[in-house]
């Protein structure tokens, strides 16, 4: 490691609308390192690594690379001159190959302008394999999962061959064992001289993979140190400026008597799934990726089709066709995937919260009250502390984090008997994740009936009562939060899948 | 909140351009503000102003009706056989306006159930219901007649309410009703919801496919009432009327700021929209501008507008 840095951005300053997202902020990137990026949501992390990749224009600061002024006019640009991101939000087509979106607009050609695809796929393939990925290049992007495409974003970034890596929370869908490819790739990048620029809420990932971190607060850079200088605790107090303590709340014990019941759910996706969620009850949903987790949620919601089985709410068997019809009935679902099934990206943060509820916000005349609507919505924004410049901000202007918080308003103004939701904390920060727990705890004493799908082991562990383990379609057992521990429920969570390839 | 003079621009670009055009207009032919004229434009603007207002509701949700043209015409052509069949003026609206809306319905139910292409469902139904206007009218056009019927009936096209011509009222009315839907109704929000992200509006509780089936119904309504308005004017129906019309009512959407993607516009624009095609249509008209002409500056235009809108 040399001591002069590759990059350096210094005094950078970006205002949106109603907003100081970047004040004087500067930041070094040596060669050989990977660096963390830390910060709450709508920090600034996200808008700073835009506009060193060229997707934003800075207001004023300048950037120096290898000591010498450093201009991206574009992202064209700045792939060209060395620096690949992987953004925060998936940014592939779905209706190309995995190939064809690695190597889109950098496409081997011969002499006719004819796209040399053998040629191009072996390359993919190259990368594909080295991320540990057993995905054909000539595969759609849109039979992927979140996470697999996630990899194909990583791809392609190393395909760039950048001397800067930026990563906005790569890790965010993804699986332990992808992570770990993630992780040994990251390794080699780091030997070959590669600068890699990490931003994660994930603050182990801190410590497994990141040498140096730097921590903005509101915008403004507040400081960077070695890692091995830090703790998880303090760096939480670096970003939030305070200790938080008892990541996981407690709550009270759950009531006795059941609210609702899943019996024998099947169709394409889900095998005979039943289980119970008692009155003020969190059941813990755990599961590897694609184990139907999302998919039973979506079929109780009436998103997906049942082929047979029966949903029981409160004693009485639903008929469930539609997703309006399951809100009718007080069962509500915040999706995994916030940009592609939870938000409509282009309305404002007051019109996405009152969407499911609309009905509650309307007179006999049939006229929708902005009034009621502001009101509601500013009650979810302070509730959750969503950092936006007002109700009628769209959400696309959000950052990452903030948007995800807005999706669980979404889930909770309908006021629903049973909340199912499906990793709601993705993406969002420590002290928001606090913040977010104590709301379904909230829930929880009021009686509501909460599923809660999530991959991160200690989030289900912490605040589930119950743990529901799925794999390969299929209910694999269940625990109780007392006899819960990582290595039983991964135990559980493999158990068909083996069995199946056995 | 406080708007900046960029956003500003950007809100009312539509506006300012037909500021700017009628400035323009009235330099050069002083004939262009009087009120005579200016009645002149918005009675004429009115067909397919209102055409332009239902297809609003349906662009807004990301599609598209390619077919409002040869419904206005079969419309027509009804109504003017059933006045001058005798069939009474209440009879005869009631049954034309349930025929568009219906045309529309059947639209929106091969699109959303037999998940056609909204495209490709409405250049069938336009070619399909040219065919049967020119089949049932055995491609003549129809007058309807001279009795006291056909009188009221052609009130609709020719009548003054408060010196105010009765097609620019009927406008004004479709375009209150819309804008107070769009802007203030679950309905309208629906319509946005669904132009923005259709299965995020399917997992937030809004029954897409009947909310689409209603869009081109409104778009099919839309086009019977310009259907009415054009018959009655000319108390007669001609077998071709309408032909080409989708095309201006596409044109006046996009010129007022609604986005082809769906999910973003308002029905305010679109009235912008028709006014500046319809503004452009006179001034060429009181230059005596030959028709070939008019339709290069019409294009023309249209190009500068959808060019300007590109860049954000
Ligand atoms: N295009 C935009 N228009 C308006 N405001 C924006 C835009 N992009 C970002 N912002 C605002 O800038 C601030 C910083 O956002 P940024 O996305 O950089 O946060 P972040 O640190 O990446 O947060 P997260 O952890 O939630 O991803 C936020 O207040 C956000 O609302
Ligand atoms: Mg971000």
């Amino acid at each position: 490691m040399s001591d002069m840095p590759l990059l350096e951005m210094k005094n950078i300053n970006k205002a949106f609308p109603g907003v100081k997202a970047l004040d004087n902020v500067s930041l070094s990137i040596t060669a050989g390192e990977v660096l963390a990026l830390l910060g709450e949501n709508g920090a600034g992390k996200s808008t700073l690594m835009k506009i060193l990749s060229g997707v934003y224009t800075k207001d004023s600061g300048e950037i120096l690379y290898n000591g010498k002024p450093f201009v991206v006019k574009d992202p064209k640009d700045a792939q060209k001159k060395g620096i690949a991101i992987i953004h925060q939000e998936l940014n592939l087509i779905p209706e190309l190959t995995v190939g064809e979106n690695i190597f889109l607009g950098r496409e081997p050609v011969n002499f006719y302008k004819k796209i040399k695809f053998s040629e191009m796929n072996a390359e993919a393939e190259k990368y594909l394999t080295r991320l540990g990925m057993d995905i054909k290049p000539s595969v759609k992007v849109g039979s992927l999962s979140v996470g697999q495409a996630q990899m194909v974003e990583i791809a392609k970034a190393l395909s760039m061959n950048a001397r800067i890596i930026i990563m906005d929370e790569p890790t965010d869908a993804l699986t332990d064992v992808e992570t770990e490819n993630l992780y040994s790739v990251i390794r080699e990048l780091k030997a070959e001289g590669r600068a890699i620029v990490y931003i994660s809420h994930k603050l182990s990932e801190v410590f497994d993979i990141c040498d140096r971190a730097a921590v903005l607060r509101d915008g403004t850079f507040v400081t960077s140190r070695a890692v091995s200088d830090l703790t998880e605790e303090s760096i939480i107090q670096l970003m939030v400026g305070r200790p938080i303590h008892d990541r996981y709340p407690a709550s009270g014990a759950p009531g006795t008597d059941v609210v609702f019941e899943a019996r024998g759910l099947t169709n394409h996706r889900v095998k005979d799934v039943s289980f119970i969620v008692k009155r003020g009850e969190i059941l813990g949903v755990a599961g590897l990726m694609g184990s139907g987790r999302s998919e039973v949620a979506k079929s109780i919601f009436g998103a997906m089709p049942l082929y047979s089985g029966q949903i029981i709410l409160d004693g009485r068997p639903l008929k469930i066709n539609h997703p309006s019809s399951a809100i009718d009935n007080g069962i509500s679902y915040v999706s995994e995937d916030r940009k592609q099934l939870g938000l409509i990206l282009g309305m404002s943060v007051k019109e996405n919260i009152t969407l499911p509820a609309l009905k509650k916000f309307q007179n006999m005349f049939r006229h929708v009250s902005t009034e009621k609507e502001i009101q509601v919505s500013e009650e979810y924004i302070n509730k959750m502390s969503i950092k936006t410049t007002g109700p009628s901000q769209k959400v696309l202007n959000l950052s990452g984090g903030n948007q995800q918080k807005v999706a669980i308003g979404k889930g909770l103004v309908t006021a629903p008997k049973v909340l199912i939701l499906d990793e709601p904390t993705r993406g969002v920060d420590v002290g928001a994740k606090k913040e977010i727990y104590e709301l379904i705890n909230d829930l929880k004493k009021n009686g509501i009936a909460i599923i809660l799908i999530s991959s991160e082991m200690p989030e289900v562990m912490g605040m589930s009562d119950r743990i529901l383990v799925m794999s390969g379609g299929s209910v694999a057992g269940e625990l109780m939060k007392e006899d819960a521990t990582q290595e039983k429920i991964m135990k559980l969570a493999i158990e068909n899948l083996s069995r199946n390839a056995g | 909140m406080k708007m900046t003079f960029k956003e500003f621009l950007v809100k009312f670009r539509p506006l300012l351009g037909l500021l700017l055009l009628a400035v323009i207009v009235s330099l050069i032919s002083p004939r262009f503000l009087s009120v005579g004229n200016i009645m002149n434009v918005l009675r004429q603007t009115s067909i397919n102003a209102v055409i332009a207002a239902g297809m609003t509701f349906v662009i807004l949700t990301g599609g598209i009706d390619l077919s409002v043209g040869s419904i206005l015409a079969l419309c027509g052509a009804i109504s003017a056989y059933m006045i001058a069949e005798d069939m009474g003026v209440a009879l005869t609206l009631f049954t034309t306006l349930s025929l568009g809306t219906l045309l529309g319905i059947f639209a929106g139910i091969a699109i959303t159930k037999g998940k056609v292409q909204p495209f490709i469902a409405t250049l069938v139904s336009m070619t399909l219901l040219r065919g049967v206007t020119l089949v049932f009218t055995d491609g003549k056009p129809i007058s309807t007649g001279y009795d006291a019927a056909a009188d009221i009936y052609s009130w609709f096209g020719t009548g003054y309410v408060l010196g105010v011509p009765v097609p620019v009222l009927l406008m004004i009315i479709v375009f209150v009703l819309s804008w107070y839907v769009l802007k203030h109704t679950r309905f309208g929000r629906y319509v946005y919801a669904i132009g923005g992200n259709e299965e995020a509006s399917r997992l937030s509780g809004v029954r897409v496919s009947r909310i689409k089936i209603a869009v081109y119904a409104i778009s099919g309504l839309t086009a019977a009432i310009a259907g009415i308005t054009l018959t009655a004017r000319l108390s007669s129906a001609q077998p071709t009327a309408g032909a080409g019309y989708e095309l201006d009512a596409i044109a006046a959407v996009v010129l007022g700021g609604t986005s082809l993607a769906g999910g973003i516009g308002t029905v305010f624009g679109t009235f912008i929209g028709a006014l500046i095609i319809g503004i452009l249509n006179n001034a060429l008209n009181l230059m005596n501008v030959s028709s070939y002409y008019q339709m290069i500056a019409k294009g023309a235009v249209i190009l500068i507008a959808v060019l300007m809108d590109r860049k954000k």
